[in-house]
């Protein structure tokens, strides 16, 4: 096995376009899961809509990719009739964050065993470049001519207020770090959260002076700290900064175990 | 020994659920339908199944479905504004061929409405409240027996022709009570979900056999593929030329079409010599059924047609019923929604008359009567 074969290599070639790193992040998380020797038949892919909803199709796991925001909701019912198997959420951030806001928290909150990506490229990439709740201000987009004009959301911060018991941020800059990232948050038992810094030149780039592929993957270096980094630095330097890295790593009672102890013994 | 109990609509839907072998349901609290769930939270754990109490219907109907994905019975429960909601799942389901119920007591709408109060507003929704074109298969009981057996059945229908199903109630049928031993109701034999021993390298979930019906393998059981509500060839993978599209919309109709007469149940009370037809479904129909006891007192012959298979309609049973009779006569508790079916249906001699009723109170017996002299 290599992690060759956790990716339909034979339905290649992907939908996206020239220099999305979308595919970045698909190609760290086979690695991840042939690192950890992930049993194919007893792992669900859940994902949903967009372009980040899209491409888990291409893996070979038995994948649910279900309506738009509901991945959580899907994965809570998966996970809940089959404890036994592993659940992992794909995602884009439009979708988890936006129309899936209401499944994220609540999936976070009740601290149900399966790892949540998020996949961060801060606009609505595949109807064409409408702004996202991750749309930093001022961006361009096509809904937001004049600019974006709402704050965007911390989706670590988000996730960690609601209850997630694993929380950390990494890019698809920053590969190594990526998949030791996905591999901390996949051995995390509990609900874990990564965020991925990802590039869209088509649908963000083009408008915002960035059309470059490269010049974007630039961009996530240059916008990234790391938590050493970020405690030496003012908040003013931290302005428009992400910080990668583990933030919440605790243990709490996951939710099928509560099950499990609350009802041992009464039924089959 | 007989174990007659007097017990409500709502708890005989849990028991006949449970009868069926449901292990996961999830739900949001809604009125009048909360007690079926309530029952279902205390019971579930008893047989190694699940409840969960999700944050809204939208995910209530997305858990039930990714139980469904793991060859899991499973059910939903609700009320107009949830079923709503679930509507977009509902579609999922559908697209995606993974059976499940989901139950919807009904209450006066639009929007909020009546919270308590009983109305049948929701007839044509539970067929066409979403995208597309989809299947629906929809119950309709009106007792309290008849609603645990019609549980049964909606989730044997839901397994054998791999779709949701839709269990229509109405706030009176699934509040009253009557005397039963459900014990000793025969619900005949309880459908599981096909299977095939196809290896996992030959299998083609999506490719409908002789009965057009596909046989979708538990995730989790060793065969990977990808089940979606996207245009999907026959490995789930996406499609979207016209060739396949168009297959596919065709095969998930067409599987419900070409079983129908299978799915139809439906009731008649002298029918036989009837110059006058009644049509009603659910708590309607038990007024109906006294109109036609005290219009034939009267010397006026009176019969009761009762879907219940609401869709796909029993057309052909209801056609042969209206052959015989000069007018009919439709009383819901809507603004008029049975009664397009029954128009579609009827020849043309025959007068159509409704009854709409949508103040969230029954329509009694005595207000049907007085039609029935009027047209007589």
């Amino acid at each position: 096995m290599s992690w060759k074969d956790y990716i339909k290599q034979q339905m290649f070639p992907l939908f996206t376009c020239s220099g999305c790193t979308h595919g970045t992040v698909t190609n760290a998380f086979a690695r991840v899961a042939d690192e950890l020797k992930l049993d194919k038949n007893k792992t669900v892919i859940v994902c949903a809509i967009g372009c980040a909803g899209r491409i888990p199709t291409f893996l070979d796991f038995p994948v649910l990719r279900v309506t738009h925001g509901r991945a959580l909701a899907f994965a809570t019912g998966i996970k809940l009739s089959r404890p036994d198997v592993k659940v992992i959420a794909l995602m884009g951030d439009g979708d988890a964050l936006a129309i899936g806001g209401n499944h994220f928290i609540h999936a976070a909150r009740r601290n149900i065993d399966m790892t949540a990506i998020v996949s961060r490229n801060e606009i609505y990439g595949m109807t064409g470049g409408q702004y996202a709740p991750t749309t930093p201000a001022g961006a361009r987009a096509t809904t937001a001519p004049y600019g974006m004009l709402e704050p965007a959301f911390d989706t670590c911060k988000v996730a960690e207020a609601a209850g997630a018991t694993y929380v950390a941020r990494s890019d698809a800059y920053h590969v190594q770090h990526l998949q030791r990232t996905l591999k901390a948050a996949l051995q995390h038992k509990g609900f874990a959260v990564v965020e991925v810094l990802t590039s869209c030149p088509t649908q963000f780039g083009r408008r915002n002076n960035l059309a470059d592929p490269a010049k974007m993957l630039e961009r996530i270096k240059e916008m990234t700290v790391t938590k050493a980094q970020a405690e030496k630095m003012t908040p003013e330097e931290l302005a428009g900064k992400f910080v990668i890295g583990e933030f919440v790593n605790t243990s709490r009672p996951e939710l099928t175990e509560i099950y499990a102890q609350a009802f041992a013994g009464m039924g089959v | 020994m007989s174990r007659r109990e007097l017990i409500q609509g709502n708890e005989a839907c849990a028991r006949g659920a449970l009868k069926a072998g449901v292990r996961f349901v999830a739900g949001y609290p809604i009125t009048p339908s909360t007690d079926v769930v309530e029952f279902l939270a205390q019971e579930l754990p008893k047989v190694g199944g699940r409840f969960i109490q999700m944050e809204d219907e939208i995910a209530s109907m997305g858990a039930i479905l990714g139980a469904s994905v793991m060859g899991v019975k499973a059910m939903t429960v609700t009320s107009g504004p949830g079923f709503d909601l679930m509507q977009e799942n509902i579609a999922f389901g559908a697209m995606a061929q993974l059976p499940c119920v989901v139950v919807n007591v009904q209450r006066s709408g639009p929007s909020t409405g009546g919270a308590t109060l009983p109305g049948q507003g929701d007839l044509i929704q539970a067929k066409y409240g979403t995208s597309g074109d989809s299947p629906r298969i929809v119950l309709y009981p009106n007792s309290v027996e008849e609603i645990y057996r019609i549980t049964v059945k909606a989730f044997n229908y839901a397994e054998q022709y791999m779709t949701p199903v839709i269990l229509l109630m109405d706030e009176i049928i699934g509040h009253m009570r009557e005397d039963v031993d459900l014990e000793a109701i025969d619900v005949g034999e309880i459908v599981e979900r096909r299977r095939t021993d196809i290896p996992p390298s030959e299998y083609r979930p999506y490719e409908a056999d002789e009965t057009g019906i596909p046989i979708l393998m538990p995730f989790g059981s060793g065969y990977r593929y990808v089940v979606q509500g996207m245009h999907h060839d026959i490995y789930g993978m996406p499609n979207t030329s016209p060739q396949n599209v168009q297959a596919t919309i065709y095969q998930i109709n067409s599987k419900i079409d070409r079983h129908k007469e299978k799915i139809w149940l439906w009731e008649e009370n002298q029918t036989e010599d009837a110059d006058i037809l009644l049509v009603a479904v659910g708590c309607v129909s038990r007024s109906a059924l006294e109109v036609v006891g005290q219009a034939r007192k009267k010397g006026i012959k009176v019969g009761l047609f009762r879907p219940i298979t609401i869709w796909p309609f029993p057309e052909e049973p209801l056609a042969r019923a209206l052959a015989r009779v000069k007018t009919v006569i439709v009383p819901e508790m809507n603004w008029g929604q049975l009664i397009h079916i029954v128009k579609e249906v009827k020849p043309d001699s025959v007068t159509a008359v409704p009854i709409n009723k949508y103040d969230g109170t029954l329509i009694m017996p005595e207000e049907i009567l007085k039609v029935v002299e009027e047209v007589k």
